[in-house]
């Protein structure tokens, strides 16, 4: 599994709130969330990532509140995949869940530049950007699985 | 080589040994949600034809996000809610007249060694009672939900020792404070903390919640407390009957530890917007502060109203200032040994079992341009309401003193 875009780039502790508000929380519509995903933060977020962009951040991505609606909202907002140098334990299982794929990349947000583009091959978390490239932490087995059905209800349906 | 305490939980749950860094499907003890995740994991189930639950029994349901609802939509949910409580009839559901669930799950019905799943990150707060308990996304708390297991990582466990007792004004919350400050909100991801406390009836089950509570900000699996005296005391007393105790063993190694002085602690807060960025409270007396919040899961618990009473008595707050206890049970206590009266005839707006402002819900949200001190557990950028207000994050001492000067006050300098 290959997804590729130009970069969009976030700094350390990234945190469900800021990647959308609670007040957005009554509604689980992609569309609608995608249109608030870090509104806080970056107004201009649904209009730059709607081309489809890759997310690099920094450490812990996605700390915070459970809220599954994080996810959804970057997934329908346009983002194919986020790298980070780390991620926080229930963001990363909401974004497998939900089909975003989210690699690890230690240094990532040192290699990475606004605007550039990266290639991420999924199974082995190699990311290539540039003339460099980077060995992340890959998706294999079942999160593989949950990924390439597009999220853990369409594999439920595939596999019931 | 003995065992950790997270290793003989999750290997109870497991049925058989495991070890840090592999994953494994368990058995879960108790699955929770609440109204605003719980129509989401309501609407995954539905949207994958699973229309049954594990046990009756063992899903804990309560509203208290949307409680009582603001808005037309909040009441829907609610509405959706009940439904699929009668459809299912789920045992253990609270209505909107009894309290936060993380609350009600220590009050009622967590136990030592038990694992604990719900829809909300802050589920770690039931790791004060000795249960491995961790928050989820809707889709995998649906699938619990269904079947009763789950999968996880075993988490790397590390040794907080908390040596000696705490002085005046200082509680749980300059506890989780000081470990956020030291290590920062990234160095616990992967790992469960056990805390082993020297004297156990020096940190009551009160302070141990708001510890557990705030272990999801430093990004710990689980932040459970061992198990002691004090575990016993507190379910006995507040459930009439002796739980069953499960301790690590003696010769268990942890690979990383910590002790912390209780007695050289100082009153503690966080500088907005981060959860790890922790100063002394007497640092920071130059900040004028809009409302001031008590409250929430971390800290609206009847020990926060005790101390708040203590400093609020007989004056009148400078600052408007608004206490929400945690639950209707805490909501009684307080009234009564007259502390929600001392806080209403101070000037405070008291209302009852709710999360309230916490998440920019209801019940005072914060304005552009405001500041907050509230007794949560977040400051995040927009967390309490507008994005342009910032919010500062401190035990009930430093808020209830605030709230006197309408600056952030140290509390110990209060007369």
């Amino acid at each position: 599994m290959i997804v590729e875009g130009p970069v969009l780039k976030y700094g350390d502790k990234i945190d469900t709130d800021v990647i959308i508000p609670a007040k957005y929380l009554k509604s689980t519509d992609p569309a609608f969330l995608a249109q608030h995903a870090m509104e806080p933060i970056d107004p201009q977020f649904y209009q730059r990532a709607s081309k489809g962009v890759i997310l690099v951040a920094g450490k812990v991505f996605g700390m915070g509140s459970s809220r599954e609606q994080a996810a959804i909202a970057l997934k329908a907002a346009g983002v194919r995949a986020v790298l980070a140098e780390s991620f926080a334990r229930i963001f990363y299982r909401n974004a497998v869940n939900n089909g975003l794929p989210v690699i690890t990349v230690p240094g990532i947000s040192r290699e990475a530049s606004e605007g550039q583009i990266a290639r991420v091959i999924v199974e082995s978390g190699e990311v290539r950007i540039g003339e460099r490239t980077l060995k992340g932490k890959g998706i294999t087995g079942m999160a593989l699985k949950i990924l390439e059905s597009g999220g853990i209800m369409e594999y439920l349906a595939k596999v019931s | 080589m003995g065992y950790t305490l997270t290793e003989k939980i999750l290997g109870r749950a497991a049925g058989r040994p495991v070890s840090p860094g592999e994953v494994t499907e368990l058995k879960v003890d108790l699955v929770a949600f609440h109204d605003l995740t719980g129509y989401h994991v309501i609407e995954v189930m539905e949207k994958a034809g699973m229309s049954k639950i594990f046990d009756q029994e063992r899903l804990v349901v309560a509203f208290d996000h949307l409680s009582p609802p603001p808005d037309p939509r909040s009441a829907e949910i609610q509405v959706s809610i009940r439904k699929f409580v009668r459809k299912m009839g789920v045992k253990n559901f609270h209505d909107n007249n009894v309290g936060i669930l993380h609350q009600l799950m220590v009050e009622k019905y967590a136990e030592p060694g038990q694992v604990i799943l719900a829809a909300d990150s802050h589920t770690t707060t039931s790791g004060a009672l000795g249960a491995f308990a961790q928050g989820m996304g809707a889709s995998d708390i649906a699938a619990a939900v269904v079947t009763g297991r789950t999968w996880m990582t075993v988490p790397e466990p590390f040794k907080v020792s908390l040596k000696g007792a705490p002085g005046k004004w200082i509680g749980g919350k300059d506890v989780a404070l000081k470990l956020l400050g030291e290590f920062k909100a990234d160095y616990f991801n992967g790992k469960s903390i056990e805390v082993h406390v020297e004297d156990p009836h020096s940190f009551p089950v009160d302070y141990r919640a708001t510890v557990s509570n705030m272990g999801i900000e430093m990004n710990a699996d689980a932040l459970m407390f061992v198990p002691d005296a004090e575990t016993v005391r507190f379910i006995k007393e507040n459930r009439g009957y002796e739980p069953k105790v499960i301790t690590p063993d003696r010769d268990a190694s942890y690979q990383e530890a910590y002790d912390l002085e209780l007695n050289k602690l100082e009153p503690l807060v966080a500088v907005p917007h981060s959860v790890d960025n922790v100063k002394g409270a007497s640092e920071l007396e130059d900040v004028e502060v809009d409302q001031v919040f008590i409250g929430s899961c971390t800290n609206g618990r009847l020990s926060d109203f005790e101390v708040a009473s203590k400093i609020l008595k007989g004056k009148k707050v400078r600052t408007r200032t608004i206490a929400i206890p945690a639950s209707y049970e805490q909501f009684k206590k307080a009234m009564d040994l007259g502390y929600i009266k001392d806080l209403v005839d101070s000037g405070c707006v008291v209302t009852y079992g709710t999360c309230g402002p916490c998440l920019g819900g209801h019940f005072g949200v914060a304005g552009p341009g405001e500041t907050v001190l509230s007794t949560s557990s977040r400051n995040f950028k927009g967390r309490m309401g507008s994005p342009d207000a910032k919010v500062y994050l401190s035990g009930p001492a430093v808020a209830a003193a605030t709230a006197l000067t309408g600056k952030i006050t140290d509390p110990r300098g209060v007369q």
